[in-house]
């Protein structure tokens, strides 16, 4: 199949060449312009952070030699070949790592219930008060902006060391991560049964628990499931600052360079965190199913 | 609030054949009901078991929310004391900010290559494409706080170790979403470089990249707005910026000077969240538009 193609004349075709030309240039500039601010940028903040790319090479050979350490008992004999002495605390280590699971389930529970409760508050179409939907709107925002580990910072010292600081820091980061989510959420639900129960004359609370929790819970589930999965991240290094978990041990073994316990702790937390991604995700996608059938 | 008329007598003498015809939707069988309880059995029996076994007591809450309100009132007024701490603080501040910029800008100039390797439609080699997935897993799943320890086991304390901390922990999370995004880009683009002659290279470069660099620009914002607060707290085990300042003003019980850091952090968040957040809907306006 042959085609021939039209070429217009020169006189035609010249003036469309220089704005295709004109246009082109003007997205260079464009770009050009940003790539200058961003390279001003980026100068700024290396000096400021005292970059050193002659350091990072010089130190590079640390960083291998790190990762080869940690792969290496006391004894120098590779790991693998021994895992009796390299998981030699496997015991106590399965125990911290239930404790940070188990502080993420409680933290996350906590805040979520604490958000489910928030969101019907704060939501536009189910609370007339602005100022109430205000207060609780910035309320959740301070909750989530000041990071899990700073609350767990100043709870360590009103609650003493342990757990229970840790969970009251997570369940209190959570509340404000998912208040916000859930309250997206019940904005889109379908306002029509809502308006059915306040037609027959049913309460606030009649129309929040029969016109808005059945068309949301499934949708929360499913946030609820991706916060814990976040929160067992976190919980595994909530132990830096004493508020319990695997985390103690772990900055513990780092920072007295017990290379091959820092290694046997490293991976249990990998394993542990990749066996409850795929968990939550079918979890998620099952949730996901259910709200479909519906 | 009762109503009485004719209608609420016509619609409450025809509720008992409405709750017979629609029996199922009012009164869902045991069957369906006892699985709801049993799994929420099972959410609640697991709660009341964590809280025994991590040894939370109300009183142990009672005791330590008494002793938080004695904090929060030695927290006011914020103050910094001095106006030559403020500018230390303000220094450490903008630290921190260099961290996430820099952390984040090479972890996505890094994983841009990364997420074409795992991504299945550019990549067809299965092996290629697991490997790499599980790879970035394995990074994502360790957090910036223990990359920043090993980090400064290799770069000694400071910020650098803190940007290079960021830095990792962000490349797997990119490299995820980069291949994803890959992955659901629109084929025709690229049909229509190949039949036009192009190259392999060329069908990335026109075909794809351009369809796949705005989503990443506006998540590489996201992460630097997310990645901001990250940086705060990474100087709490000695990576730089204003963490280190905030745990030590905690362990020394300097309330008003801490209240005051964490009210900057929080002002700088919301300022960054905003511009970000300008930025973002310019970037994918200019691209729909």
């Amino acid at each position: 199949m042959t085609r021939t193609i039209t070429v217009p004349p020169d006189a035609q075709l010249a003036p469309m060449l220089r704005a295709y030309a004109e246009s082109v240039a003007a997205r260079r500039r464009h770009f050009m312009f940003g790539l200058t601010i961003l390279a001003a940028a980026v100068a700024l903040s290396a000096v400021g952070i005292e970059i050193d790319p002659g350091l990072f090479w010089a130190k590079l050979g640390n960083f291998t030699s790190y990762f080869d350490r940690l792969l290496h008992l006391d004894t120098g004999a590779l790991v693998w070949t021994d895992p009796g002495e390299w998981f030699w605390g496997l015991r106590r280590w399965l125990r911290l790592l239930g404790e940070t699971l188990l502080m993420a389930y409680v933290g996350t529970l906590t805040g979520a219930v604490l958000a489910f409760l928030g969101c019907f508050l704060c939501s536009r179409n189910l609370m007339r008060s602005a100022v109430l939907r205000m207060v609780v709107r910035r309320l959740l925002e301070i909750c989530r902006t000041v990071p899990d580990i700073v609350f767990a910072l100043i709870f360590v010292i009103a609650f003493g060391l342990g757990a229970l600081p840790g969970v009251l820091a997570l369940a209190i980061h959570t509340t404000g991560a998912l208040g916000k989510l859930f309250a997206e959420v019940v904005e889109n639900i379908d306002m029509r049964p809502v308006d059915g129960i306040a037609a027959t004359g049913g309460s606030w609370f009649a129309q929040v628990r029969f016109g808005a929790v059945p068309q949301v819970l499934s949708n929360f589930a499913s946030y609820a499931v991706l916060r814990f999965e976040i929160n067992v991240r976190g919980a595994a290094v909530l132990g830096f600052v004493g508020a319990g978990g695997i985390g103690e041990e772990l900055i513990v073994a780092i920072r007295k360079f017990f290379y091959s316990d820092v290694s046997a702790i490293l991976l249990m937390l990998v394993v542990c965190v990749m066996l409850i991604d795929t968990l939550s995700e079918r979890l998620r996608h099952g949730l996901l199913a259910m709200e479909a059938r519906r | 609030m009762t109503r009485a008329g004719p209608l609420r007598a016509t619609l409450l003498a025809g509720s008992d054949g409405l709750e017979a015809r629609h029996a199922a939707l009012i009164a869902p069988g045991w069957r369906s009901r006892g699985g709801m309880m049993l799994a929420l059995g099972g959410v609640v029996a697991l709660y009341a078991a964590g809280l025994a076994i991590l040894d939370i007591s109300p009183a142990r809450i009672a005791g330590g929310l008494g002793r938080l309100g004695d904090i929060a009132a030695l927290m006011v007024p914020p103050t910094p004391e001095t106006w030559s701490r403020f500018q230390i603080y303000l220094a450490a501040l903008g630290q921190t900010l260099s961290i996430a910029f820099l952390g984040t800008l090479t972890a996505a100039l890094l994983a841009l290559p990364v997420g074409f390797l795992a991504a299945r439609n550019v990549v067809a080699n299965r092996i290629v494409h697991l490997l790499t997935r599980r790879g970035l897993d394995t990074v994502r799943s360790v957090d910036t706080l223990v990359w920043a320890l090993i980090w400064i086991n290799v770069v000694g304390l400071g910020p650098f170790a803190g940007a290079l901390a960021i830095m990792c922990a962000d490349f797997g999370a990119f490299g995820k979403l980069m291949s994803e995004a890959i992955e659901t880009a629109d084929r025709r683009p690229v049909e229509g470089v190949l039949s036009t002659g192009g190259g392999r290279l060329a069908s990335i470069r026109f075909g794809v990249v351009p369809q796949v660099l705005p989503v990443f620009a506006s998540q590489v914002l996201y992460f630097f707005e997310s990645n901001t607060r990250s940086a705060t707290i990474i100087g709490i085990v000695g990576a730089g910026g204003i963490g280190l300042h905030l745990s030590e003003l905690i362990r020394v019980l300097e309330w008003q000077q801490a209240a005051f850091v964490i009210l900057m952090v929080l002002v700088t968040v919301a300022a960054i969240d905003a511009v970000s957040q300008r930025l973002r809907a310019a970037i994918i306006g200019r691209r729909a538009g």
